[in-house]
């Protein structure tokens, strides 16, 4: 059935057919609207959950490890400063090897306290260990979900996942979206099934201390369970597809690349601004394409590689920087190239919620042309940085 | 399901093979916890000696259910716990606890506590007190008693060791009106087995502190552990008390001992024995604790 829905309740709408018996969250803007229609559904008997509300995003992740360890399905959301106090929970999670999945509104980090959008805050959590999926739409975000627990909880991944949505532009930003019955998520979702809970007729003690006889191990096994994932996931994708008629997960998607000279690589909802930019390129003659991540961890390397192999330039766009280097997506995209290198260009743009409009790309594929760039930043707006900041 | 009585156990649900040093007053007082609370108990614990000592990979001492997460989270692991007992049905026929050491319950693990006991969860909370952070080499907590030495608080020329007094953690979580806060020594393990048997057997969030003499950190000889944890209850230091809902309604009835006796075995309190001062002062928090809460019988 087609909704009108924000993307925040698009979300709430996906979980609630995921059935999770615990909800735990702590409120922070942008995030609100997902777990206030949680709560809504849990007091009016519509899903039968605990929503537990915390005093602290660091607790709400704990709440709902504590309760995935006990093996219930369990869900939690967040944003910027609620992501990063909840960064050391998030590292445990995944060292523990428990599948929770958390929806992350995007939004800037302080200081300046700003709440609009930019991919800073789960950019700063890529090492968790955490899959991370970037959407582009309420679509996605909606499909996502049930496709995120069935990666996560599978008996041999047991990982947390992460879907990023961008903060307003996509949590209040409404579109039509195709939702669908309780049955049909009930096939492609089977109950939570875990390999190891606390159980008092099979007492386990999860947790351990790892020394440097094992830890190496734990980690390894990680890391591996991650890369083996890139295998994983467009099969879940193609499952979905299957049965929902709609394309799933993936690892990247390209758009009009294969004629493409000049590629765009970005994440997350600018892709759309993106590809309406690129047809409005093309009708004009010029041949611009974009690869959209959509799965930025594990990072598919290979996957990019090909694609980006035999292009001239390639464009990284970045909503978020590694401060004292550059676009975080810019490194690692470069790092994939030695020898035969196309010219990879980087720009940092959209932080803290700056528009990125069709004359920011205009002025990125111009700048593109003339000079090679690392760390360009786009709308900057020179006459603040004359006495208010040090600049030298 | 209730607690029932118990004076011997027939079965260990925290057993030897762990690494606690001599006289660990923790590892004795997390036996106690653990066998009285019996088998339908789920455990969430804290970073600190305890897990350190109980689970290094791959062995471990629990016979229970047992989770570590993290340092400041035990509170809010358990209330995970808890609610998907809740969700399952379980809630009945399974008992939470969490427990920390003291840094782990009133410094950083305090607002997660709070939460947890606001909530109004199901969960017992074993604060194991042994005064300072031990696992990380006996650094001053804020239950820390006035005056110890400890390797942030040391005892040099000018500063006579920690100046502040301990904070009343038992009395912050009285004061969120739960059923149950209290405060036990493994010097006393019947009264403690009582404490936790009781807190079992009532419904909602419950707070026993334990009062677990550290050797280490506290420099006494390891086979003083019982002997030390006594005398801080019956110089006066260390008040058992019960309250329910806020209200103060039991506490141990002393015949109060000097408080020579118990500073004078303990490193941590050498420099006080020469301060005039120091111990007049110390004098006078046991003195202040017999009357406020009438621990001697009239």
């Amino acid at each position: 059935m087609k909704k009108f829905l924000e993307g925040s309740h698009a979300v709430a709408e996906a979980v609630k057919l995921c059935k999770p018996k615990v909800i735990s969250a702590y409120p922070i803007t942008p995030q609100t609207h997902i777990v206030e229609r949680l709560a809504e559904f849990v007091s009016n008997g519509e899903i039968d959950s605990q929503f537990v509300n915390v005093e602290s995003e660091h607790s709400a992740a704990s709440v709902v490890l504590g309760a995935s360890a006990t093996g219930v399905r369990v869900f939690t959301a967040t944003s910027s400063q609620g992501l990063l106090l909840m960064s050391e929970v998030l590292f445990n999670i995944a060292g523990m090897r428990l599948p929770v999945v958390l929806v992350c509104a995007n939004r800037a980090v302080s200081a300046p306290i700003n709440i609009w959008n930019d991919l800073q805050d789960s950019i700063s959590q890529r090492d968790s260990g955490w899959v991370q999926f970037y959407v582009e739409n309420n679509q996605e975000a909606y499909d996502f979900v049930f496709q995120a627990y069935r990666i996560a909880e599978d008996p041999k991944i047991m990982l947390p996942v992460m879907i990023n949505m961008d903060g307003y532009i996509l949590t209040h930003g409404m579109e039509i979206v195709e939702t669908v019955e309780q049955e049909l998520v009930d096939n492609f979702l089977p109950p939570y099934n875990p390999p190891y809970k606390l159980d008092v007729d099979n007492p386990l003690s999860l947790g351990l201390l790892g020394d440097p006889t094992v830890y190496l191990e734990t980690r390894y096994a990680l890391h591996k369970t991650l890369e083996e994932l890139l295998n994983l996931i467009p099969k879940i994708g193609l499952e979905f597809k299957s049965m929902f008629g709609r394309d799933g997960v993936d690892l990247v998607e390209p758009y009009l690349i294969d004629d493409a000279q000049v590629v765009i690589v970005s994440m997350g909802s600018v892709c759309g601004t993106i590809k309406d930019f690129i047809e409005q390129k093309r009708k004009k003659g010029k041949k611009i394409g974009l690869l959209r991540i959509i799965t930025y961890r594990p990072f598919p390397k290979d996957k990019i590689f090909e694609y980006l192999k035999n292009k001239n330039t390639i464009i990284v766009l970045d909503k978020a920087i590694s401060l004292g280097n550059e676009g975080p997506l810019f490194s690692e995209i470069r790092s994939l190239f030695s020898k035969k290198k196309p010219k990879i260009n980087g720009f940092v743009a959209g932080l803290g919620g700056r528009d990125i409009t069709f004359d920011t790309l205009e002025e990125m594929l111009k700048l593109s042309r003339k000079t090679p760039t690392r760390c360009e930043f786009l709308n900057l707006n020179k006459s603040l940085l004359s006495d208010s900041f040090y600049v030298s | 399901m209730s607690v029932e009585n118990i004076s011997h156990f027939d079965e260990h649900f925290f057993v030897s093979g762990h690494t606690a040093c001599p006289g660990c007053g923790q590892a004795l007082a997390a036996r106690l916890v653990a066998d009285t609370a019996g088998k339908n108990t789920i455990i969430a614990n804290a970073t600190g000696c305890l897990e350190v000592f109980s689970t290094k990979a791959p062995q471990t001492s629990w016979r229970l259910p047992w989770i570590h997460s993290l340092f400041e989270n035990a509170a809010a692991v358990a209330s995970g716990v808890e609610a998907a007992l809740r969700g399952l049905g379980k809630i009945n026929d399974i008992r939470v606890i969490a427990q920390a050491g003291d840094g782990g319950t009133g410094d950083i693990g305090l607002q997660a506590l709070s939460g947890m006991l606001e909530r109004g969860h199901d969960i017992l909370f074993v604060c194991y007190d042994n005064e300072a952070y031990m696992n990380t080499g006996i650094q001053r907590s804020g239950l820390t008693p006035f005056s110890a030495s400890t390797t942030t608080s040391p005892a040099g020329k000018i500063l006579k060791g920690n100046w502040r007094p301990k904070k009343p953690v038992v009395e912050i979580c009285a004061a969120h009106f739960i059923p149950y806060s209290a405060t036990a020594s493994v010097g006393f393990p019947q009264d403690l087995q009582r404490k936790v048997k009781k807190a079992l057997n009532i419904r909602g969030p419950k707070y026993l502190q334990i009062h677990v003499p550290c050797p280490l950190g506290w420099g006494h000889e390891s086979d003083l552990t019982i002997e030390i944890a006594k005398l801080a209850v019956n110089c006066g230091l260390y008040p058992l008390i019960e309250y329910e809902y806020g209200k103060l309604v039991n506490v141990f009835k002393i015949s109060p001992k000097p408080v020579i006796d118990y500073l004078k075995p303990q490193a941590r309190f050498r420099h006080i024995l020469n301060d005039k001062e120091a111990f007049l002062s110390f004098e006078e928090i046991a003195k202040k604790n017999i009357e406020y809460y009438g621990l001697v019988s009239k």
